[in-house]
């Protein structure tokens, strides 16, 4: 009987140039591992692999060089450290994240939290194609949030309480897109300007800029043989509810309209975005 | 408006970011709580996240003042733990 490569590679291991060898992908969530689930891997690593991982482009862990015949023991042994296989092939990839709101100064929205969601969520759903999402905590961009089929990117929506300003003239400077001018010993928000990145609500030193997190969302990003940066279609999503709605009605978008093998943007480009945009506008107003 | 007493000052013009908000946090550590530091800095990066940073440590940012030659004076007051 011969081996099936295709359930193998959905299964997470990828056939290598080196007959019989395969790397094993990892699941990783935001690109967090415990310190135990490090030693697994590196336990695996040493006694089936060749002594080496790689990390991936995606926040994932790859251990090459893994013989057909031990894939069980090998998968055994992960999920007896806390580690379980990943997926490559059609279907909804490894969701990554930045270290966000809990543990960066800069983060406006909790990633992992939101990355681990998704994960739970979607994590291995068969589409048409691949389908990534990618969440990053705020408009640094670390993440890259564009180029993912779905990417999130912290934001903050602001309001301005002129009673608190004591004119410091700080939130002037500290937007970098001159969306805030003082006048008359008061400050006036150019909403038009804002891009929500959030730092006049992080510098003001007495709570006259306030911020509500939200999430920037982008849809049809894709960084492999075409390059495209995903387009934002909405305000800012202020809760996770509505943010679960949008994305249901991508994916459920994608699963109806996308030929095998097509991602999600030129999927979006064929049935025209107009119509794309009519599917996430009435999940948003659900 | 706003014309604080100044009990000390700054310049970290000549030092770039981490350095910036290293050589201000020093010379506020070395001040009496409560005492008001002025710190001359260059526009653009640190105008834009030194402010931040300062009020990140607990301090209390009074004013940014734009000198008009291409820098900015942060006027902080000395908080303690």
């Amino acid at each position: 009987m011969g081996t099936d490569y295709a359930s193998l590679k959905k299964g997470g291991f990828m056939r290598q140039k080196q007959r019989d060898n395969f790397s094993a992908r990892l699941k990783v969530v935001g690109g967090n591992l415990t310190s135990e689930q490090l030693l697994a891997i590196s336990s695996v690593a040493k006694k089936y692999g060749d002594g080496h991982v790689h990390l991936t482009s995606r926040q994932g862990v790859e251990i090459p060089f893994i013989k057909l015949g031990d894939i069980e023991a090998v998968k055994r042994e992960l999920g007896e450290g806390g580690v379980s296989i990943g997926v490559c092939g059609p279907r909804v990839r490894t969701v990554t994240a930045c270290q966000g709101a809990d543990i960066c100064p800069s983060g406006c929205i909790e990633t992992h939290s939101l990355a681990e969601e998704i994960s739970n969520r979607y994590f291995g759903r068969e589409l048409p194609h691949k389908f990534k999402f990618g969440v990053t905590g705020c408009t640094n961009n670390c993440l890259k949030a564009e180029e993912n089929d779905l990417g999130i990117k912290g934001g903050m929506t602001v309001e301005l309480s002129p009673e608190d300003c004591i004119a410091c003239g700080v939130c002037v400077k500290a937007c970098g897109e001159g969306a805030i001018s003082m006048a008359d010993g008061g400050i006036k928000l150019d909403e038009s300007k804002c891009n929500y990145c959030g730092r006049c609500v992080k510098a003001c030193p007495n709570d006259a800029c306030r911020g509500e997190p939200g999430y920037i969302v982008s849809f049809g990003g894709s960084f492999g043989n075409r390059i495209a940066k995903g387009e934002t279609l909405t305000p800012p999503i202020r809760d996770r509810q509505t943010l679960f709605k949008i994305a249901d009605a991508a994916l459920d978008f994608f699963a109806a309209h996308a030929s095998p093998g097509e991602r999600l943007r030129p999927a979006i480009e064929r049935a025209g975005w107009g119509v794309f945009k009519s599917s996430v506008e009435a999940a948003l107003h659900e | 408006m706003n014309d604080y007493a100044i009990d000390d000052s700054v310049d970290i013009t000549d030092v770039v970011c981490p350095v910036t908000f290293v050589k201000a946090k020093v010379a506020i550590d070395e001040m009496e709580d409560g005492q008001i530091l002025s710190i001359r800095m260059n526009d653009g990066e640190p105008a834009q996240n030194v402010p931040r940073s300062i009020k990140d440590e607990g301090h209390r940012i009074l004013r940014l003042k734009d000198n008009e030659d291409g820098t900015y004076s942060l006027i902080v007051q000395k908080r303690g733990d």
